[in-house]
């Protein structure tokens, strides 16, 4: 049981890290949610906004897989 | 501890990230700078899918398509229609080098969805250069269509005065950090797929289990093969905003 008390942080570390995940996915749902209340309010106009609503949903995951990414190095990188 | 959970990883049938081990192709010495790899193969097996598509499918030129040849008319006026919306019209003159990328991330990812294959986007390595390259040849179109002119990027003229500095500052971390989160989204997305599905047929492995393990896998499995295509779709059009930026720094 001694020692290895790094490892044991590294661990704690990447499952506190997983928290910036579920960050991301309010996010996302956040996006996504506007653009459908939005959509049907004006369901003509919404074909032409589908590009914004991914790049609004890549801009929000881009910090969730930042913070998977955390994650990944303290598993297997320190 | 350590080999506790060293013995714990080997209970597994097998880990979930060795899917994503650079080998090389022949033999086993190290990996160096032109050694032929797994990495290679898929490589250059996606860029023969997207020649066979594009060129061979399109060798006909039929007046009514065959169905290769309206699969690739599809994608061809699916990224034209992407870059004339977001870039405009000025913009069509790097329409082949959007094509060239999306086509090319499109057939890596359905290609590393193959069982036992090897996802090349999934290295960072490799989406890492494409991004590069991207911010370099847009921070030079930048400054070569708009000269100086490029800095009102950063400088936002619509803020209120006081708040510009702080804008600024903002904004050129932003635009530094577009390489970064560029290959990161790409490439993160596709390792944690491929890893949540290995991850769940190690589950299979477990009577009690398996057939609930197959079926996640199923699911996650229809879901990657979305996230290959929509990941492709964001990575082009992203390139095509930041062109965009490139273009027109004055909104």
């Amino acid at each position: 049981m001694e020692g290895d008390v790094v490892q044991m942080g590294a661990y704690i570390g990447a499952g506190l890290a997983c928290t910036g995940m579920g960050g991301a996915a309010v996010g996302v749902g956040h996006v996504v949610g506007n653009f459908l209340s939005g959509a049907l309010r004006n369901p003509s106009a919404a074909p032409g906004q589908m590009a914004t609503m991914f790049i609004g949903i890549a801009f929000s995951e881009a910090l969730g897989i930042f913070s998977f990414l955390v994650a990944l190095l303290l598993m297997f990188a320190v | 501890m350590a080999t506790e959970t060293r013995g714990e990883e080997g209970g597994l049938a097998f880990h979930p990230m060795d899917q994503f081990i650079v080998k090389p192709l022949f033999g086993d010495g190290p990996v160096g700078i032109v050694t032929i790899t797994n990495v290679t193969f898929w490589m250059a097996l996606a860029v023969l899918c997207v020649v066979a598509l594009l060129v061979l499918g399109t060798r006909g030129r039929a007046l009514v398509p065959t169905r290769t040849q309206s699969v690739a008319e599809l994608a061809y006026g699916f990224v034209y229609r992407m870059v004339e919306d977001v870039v405009g019209k000025d913009g069509l003159r790097y329409f082949p080098y959007i094509m060239t990328l999306f086509m090319f991330i499109v057939f890596s990812n359905f290609l590393g969805l193959l069982p036992l294959s090897f996802t090349t986007t999934s290295h960072i390595a490799v989406t890492a250069v494409m991004a590069i390259v991207v911010f370099v040849t847009v921070t030079v179109i930048g400054f070569v269509k708009n000269g100086a002119g490029f800095f009102g990027l950063f400088w936002i003229e619509a803020a209120p005065l006081v708040l510009r500095p702080i804008l600024a500052v903002i904004e050129v971390i932003s635009y530094f950090v577009r390489p970064v989160s560029h290959s990161i989204r790409l490439a993160g997305n596709m390792m944690a797929g491929h890893a949540v599905i290995k991850v769940f047929a190690t589950f299979a492995a477990i009577v009690a289990i398996s057939p609930l393990s197959v079926l996640a896998i199923a699911a996650i499995y229809a879901l990657e093969t979305l996230v290959s295509f929509i990941q492709a779709y964001v990575f082009a059009i992203l390139t095509c905003v930041y062109l965009r930026d490139a273009l027109h720094p004055h909104h």
